[in-house]
């Protein structure tokens, strides 16, 4: 928490400075006020004596005490703004730098903390820490201002009230230290729960073809019910306990009044007592009253500790990927690649990912990598635009380490198209057009054309200014994956990165956006991960992996005949006489 | 870019709070005893609350005279102190019997909306969930639900008991002395008056807030999901100018909602104050013609003045509660709204004994009337054959089986199994007659048996672990660190092909007439597949079966393989039939092998 604070910028401690003042000068203002009501008590008290009352000295207290009122109210005011200020401006500079942090992040950073988590850290866990900041810092300041100088002007009045107004923090910590004690376990608790009904509920959702299939509506209703039933006794038994807060703040200042007034009735011997009783009812409050502030941070405090916690875990992490200098300036359209001895592996895990992978991709080459799930293939493309870093070994483009490359010219050269179709809200030219591409609308239609993307672009409303909306549900799977595609093209890479990018596609349309990319980017290096064999048959080296390791490199036609695993995958896709 | 990302509930018009709240009150219908109670014991607990001040008038009374006539007459202020004991903790102990009702009434109300949505979700049609996210859905049952919960339990209370406090002080004040009232009253309106200009400011505030904060997680949301892209492409310029532009936006926004919410609390302070010195003033010169014995009418004013302007902020923050509240059930009611599935409680059991004959006749159907999909099916299918269904992405295929299934209605036409109309079953009769093996392996949390058994209940162990050899997964099951009785969660590593494996053996556990297997193997490699393959060949033995492949070398050995394109038949007849047609079939078949 402290070193979130470290953000604030020098104007926000001077507002803080500010902030303090002026929540002093209110509690002294606040603090004025019984006073004043003091004063205008003892006037009303002549008229228990039947003396006549003056009324200008009643108005002109009155008046200096609604001043006070105003005073303190401005200054809260002012406060108010400050506080929103600050607590608004270091959620916004928190924002920004998970932001950024999170934009630098290399895959093994995303998968550590997974999109979710970092979706609710960028925005919920930065609210919880602007909120208590918010209500906390007034409260912080105020609070201990305010009981120190409420006890300064009651102490030495009457220890028998003093006594009282102890007792009374005492039972009202008490209280609320028994009340946390009971209950904040079982809130604890009800997190657990609440993930419980939600993992049902989900599962629910997801399994909902099988489950009306298998006719099990019920059996999940009472799985739901047994949940559900369980949550709602944790929650009884934790809100009942909480409502006791209520009752029990209410009797326990109703109380101390009652205990002032009755003690008062033994200890006040004249009109000066009298007075000095209702002054001092008032400030018994509000030292009461600060104390209750005090405790709501302490309950608020603990959930903004886990998401500072939670904030700084984003902020601390190194950046694994770090970049180099070298800048190729020089754009042929194609390049080479090599892979020298390259070795992979997580950083924690003890098991290599891929051992040892050594090989040359040539100019204008197509090199295809095929496997079982798990073999490493995704893996080893994704070293090449450094999503990871080789653990061991070298990838070498045109000469040089992918390393000391600067990372945004090394992007440049590159065209990949991810797994699963990813596009952004706005327009299919402002997805296909993405990045720091600035290319015409003629090549964006010619992309979208040996994409394959032509037909249903064209059918759209506004062909290629048509919307596309957040996370492009409105487009099929099919056609994100050629959209993609298509923004591959677009930025006329000197190396394409397919990593199975054809397998949402069927048999004709893979077969037909295959050759329009073969005839129209001729010269451009290509990878391509894939499941299918008709997909990569053709490609000028196929590289087979098993576990990590390569077991075998060649065409087709060689693997057929050489490649036990090879024939292997080819068999169980084609029938003897096709192969 | 322009983003288009609103949530529901901020969509929530005026009108809409008095209709969802209405609904939410006759929702907690069934609770009208504890809402009786809980508005019972909150008046008594204001009966205290009112009565309290009095008696401290009294008391400083009876000190003032006594101050004036020589002594303080003891026993009657120990009479009065030991009444105020009583009323506080008589008013203590029913404000907490208020607040257990309430909490006990709320809890029940949410417990009973989450079951609804639950078993809701299992009796609306299944194109529901074509349409809607699941995070939509499940957010209704746990975040919605919550808020309803929370603002209930938080405003519901304090609401009748502001109200009641309001309306007793308002009587009590009266009953004391009018001119006094009055002048609490006047003042009051004065300093809210004050804090209206607030007031009016703010919701407009706390919209823009909630929309900016849409807008950030939506475009959070995207970049975060599509990191390697924007990575890659080097956006990275182009989406911080766009997150400058929201974060900058939500900064303002935020900072003006959070002065507002966070200046109401002093202003109402003033109003106190105000108040205050209102009431002496005007005491003191009514004192001036009353006498000794209106010091004790101005002391407890000080107090009503107080208990006044209290239950009005009270209310005010109840109803901005309750407004979070309405937009919450708005979006609860709307998923309890949707229509069922039609009921079936009087149809008889029509199969008894089955062969597996399907005959689909005329079919026609579409998820939408003016989208037909599948336009004029007939097919006679005979007991025990394999039947292979292909065709291009969004051709029909799966919807066919939806149909078989009747997780759809027909347009027209029907289809009919052994002779009798699927339309004269009732929906658990169809779903009893087939066995389902889907692309997406679904397992849940739990032992292995229980994932295999699933709502069988009167399957034996035996059973299960005869059916797993069948299928050839008892090997890698006896390996696990439990067995059969190994927990499926997080911890435990399934591969793809694991999973679709136990949900083959679960099929066949589950022991239907006919199979359907929709894209089984679609997202295993090629060689687990074949294991797979097998397992499948073991579960349809016997079986009128329904197979949808991607990949057509899994349906080759088929008996019959309909070629579905854009919803009709265009060939069917087996593997070396349609190939020797040189067909559509042949095409798409041969399009795998194609050289440019």
């Amino acid at each position: 928490m402290f070193k979130l604070l470290i953000n604030l910028k020098w104007i926000d401690y001077l507002f803080l400075a500010i902030v303090a003042g002026l929540v002093g000068f209110q509690v002294w203002l606040d603090l004025e006020l019984p006073d004043y009501m003091y004063n205008i008590t003892q006037e009303l008290g002549k008229i228990g004596q039947g003396l006549e009352v003056e009324m200008s000295v009643i108005l002109s207290n009155g008046g200096i005490m609604l001043g006070c009122a105003l005073g303190s109210l401005a200054s809260a005011i002012i406060v108010g703004f400050f506080v929103a200020n600050i607590a608004s401006r270091l959620g916004y500079n928190l924002r920004e730098m998970v932001y950024n942090k999170i934009q630098g992040f290399s895959l093994r950073e995303i998968n550590k903390f997974s999109t979710a988590s970092l979706i609710t850290r960028t925005t919920n866990d930065i609210r919880q820490i602007q909120m208590v900041l918010a209500m906390g810092c007034q409260a912080l300041i105020k609070a201990p201002i305010m009981a120190v100088c409420a006890i300064i002007k009651i102490v030495g009045k009457s220890w028998e009230w003093s006594i009282a107004t102890g007792v009374a923090i005492a039972v009202l910590i008490a209280l609320v230290l028994t009340v946390m004690l009971v209950a904040l376990p079982k809130f604890k608790k009800i997190q657990t729960l609440t993930d419980d009904l939600n993992r049902i509920t989900r599962e629910n959702l997801t399994g909902i073809r099988v489950i009306r299939a298998s006719n099990a509506e019920d059996y999940q209703n009472e799985k739901f019910d047994k949940s559900n039933e369980i949550l709602t006794k944790t929650n009884l038994f934790a809100n009942r306990m909480m409502a006791i807060m209520g009752p029990g703040m209410n009797i326990l200042m109703s109380g101390l009044n009652l205990s002032i007034y009755w003690i008062g009735a033994y200890i006040v011997k004249d009109i000066d007592g009298l007075g000095n009783m209702m002054v001092f009812t008032s400030y018994a409050m509000q030292v009461v009253m600060s104390f209750i502030m005090l405790i709501m941070i302490f309950i608020l405090l603990p959930r903004a500790l886990v998401s500072a916690k939670r904030i700084n875990e984003v902020l601390d992490t190194k950046d694994s990927i770090v970049p180099g200098c070298y800048k190729d300036e020089n754009f042929d359209g194609t390049a080479s690649v090599v892979f020298d001895h390259v070795s992979f592996k997580y950083p924690d895990a003890e098991e290599y990912v891929l051992k040892d992978i050594s090989f040359e991709a040539y100019e204008g080459e197509t090199i295809a990598f095929i496997g079982s799930t798990g073999s490493g293939k995704s893996t080893l493309i994704n070293l090449i635009p450094r999503l990871y870093d080789a653990t061991e070994g070298r990838v070498v483009i045109d000469g040089v380490d992918v390393k000391e490359y600067d990372l945004e010219n090394l992007n440049k050269k590159i065209g990949y198209v991810p797994q699963r179709g990813v596009l952004f809200s706005g327009t299919v030219k402002s997805n296909v057009n993405f990045g720091d591409n600035n290319a015409d609308e003629n090549t964006v239609k010619g992309a979208i054309s040996v994409a394959q993307a032509s037909n249903f672009v064209s059918r759209m409303s506004d062909g290629v200014d048509s919307a596309i909306s957040q996370g492009g549900t409105n487009v099929s799977g099919g056609q994100k994956q050629r959209l993609s595609i298509a923004r591959a093209i677009a930025r006329k890479p000197e190396i394409f990165i397919f990593d199975d990018s054809f397998s949402a596609l069927d048999y004709k349309t893979d077969r037909k956006l295959r050759s329009a990319l073969k005839k129209h980017t001729q010269k451009v290096t290509k990878f391509i991960v894939a499941q299918r064999i008709g997909t990569i048959k053709d490609a000028d080296k196929i590289i087979v992996l098993e576990s990590g390791n390569m077991v075998g490199m060649g065409t087709h036609e060689q693997l057929i005949k050489t490649c036990p695993v090879y024939q292997e995958i080819a068999l169980s896709q084609l029938s003897k006489e096709e192969l | 870019m322009p983003r288009m990302n609103i949530r529901a509930g901020e969509k929530a018009e005026k009108g809409s709070f008095k209709k969802s709240m209405g609904k939410l009150l006759r929702y907690c219908r069934k609770q009208w005893i504890w809402m009786f109670v809980a508005i019972l014991f909150g008046a008594l607990g204001v009966v205290g609350q009112i009565i309290g001040p009095n008696k401290i008038k009294d008391l400083t009374n009876e000190i003032t005279v006594g101050l004036y006539s020589g002594g303080i007459n003891i026993e009657a202020v120990t009479k009065i102190a030991i009444f105020l004991v009583l009323i506080y903790a008589f008013g203590a102990i029913f404000s907490y019997v208020q607040n257990f009702v309430t909490a006990t009434m709320t809890q029940k109300v949410v417990k009973n909306l989450r079951k609804d949505i639950s078993v809701k979700i299992n009796k609306i049609p299944l194109n529901y969930f074509d349409t809607h996210l699941y995070g939509d859905v499940l957010s209704r049952v746990t975040n919605d639900v919550d808020t309803i919960g929370q603002s209930l339990n938080e405003s519901v209370g304090t609401l009748f008991s502001s109200v009641i406090l309001f309306v007793g002080v308002l009587i009590m004040m009266f009953v004391t002395e009018w001119i006094m009232a009055l002048t609490v009253i006047g003042a009051t309106i004065i300093g809210f008056s004050f804090s209206l200009i607030f007031m009016t400011r703010a919701q407009k505030y706390f919209n823009q807030n909630q929309k900016n904060m849409g807008e950030l997680n939506a475009h959070i949301e995207e970049t975060y999901s599509g990191h390697n892209v924007v990575q890659l492409f080097n956006a990275k310029g182009q989406t911080k100018k766009d997150f400058d532009k929201i974060n900058k936006n939500l900064f303002t926004s935020g900072w003006k909602s959070q002065f507002i919410s966070g200046v109401m609390g002093p202003v109402m302070g003033f109003v106190g104050n105000f108040g205050y010195v209102a009431v002496c003033i005007v005491g003191a010169v009514l004192a001036s013609q009353r006498g000794i014995d209106y010091f004790g009418v101005i002391s407890a004013f000080m107090i009503y003045v107080r208990l006044f302007s209290n239950p009005l902020s009270q209310i005010a923050q109840s109803l901005t509660s309750l407004q979070s509240a309405s937009a919450a059930s708005n979006r609860v009611f709307e998923f309890l709204e949707n229509e069922e599935l039609s009921d079936e409680s009087k149809k008889q059991l029509q199969v008894k004994k089955v062969e597996g004959n399907v005959d689909f006749e005329h079919v026609v159907f579409g998820y939408s009337p003016n989208k037909i999909i599948i336009k004029d099916f007939s097919v006679n299918i005979k007991a025990g054959q394999k039947v292979a269904i292909v065709g291009p992405t969004g051709a029909g295929k799966t919807t066919l089986v939806n149909l078989l299934m009747r997780f759809y209605e027909l347009n027209s036409g029907d289809i009919k199994i052994d002779g009798v109309s699927t339309k004269d079953m009732t929906r658990e009769e169809v779903h009893s007659l087939f066995g389902m093996v889907l692309q997406d392996t679904w397992l849940f949390d739990g032992t292995i048996k229980e994932n295999l058994r699933y709502n069988n209940e009167n399957v034996s162990d035996e059973q299960i672990v005869d059916a797993c050899k069948k299928v050839g997964v008892d090997h890698f099951i006896q390996t696990l660190s439990n067995g059969y009785d190994t927990v499926i969660d997080d911890t435990v590593n399934l591969s793809a092909g694991q999973k679709q494996l136990l949900t083959i053996a679960r099929t066949m556990i589950a022991n239907r007439p006919m199979m359907i297997l929709d894209e089984a193997t679609s997202s295993v490699d090629t060689r687990t597949e074949i294991l797979l393959q097998q397992a499948m060949d073991k579960v349809m033995e016997g079986r009128t079966s329904f197979i949808i492949a991607h990949r057509l070398s899994t349906i080759k050995n088929a008996d019959i393989i309909l070629v579905l394109k854009d919803g009709d038949i265009v060939e069917s007849g087996n593997h070396e039939e349609l190939l020797k047609k040189g067909g559509f079939y042949a095409d798409l078949y041969n399009s795998q092998f194609e050289e440019e």
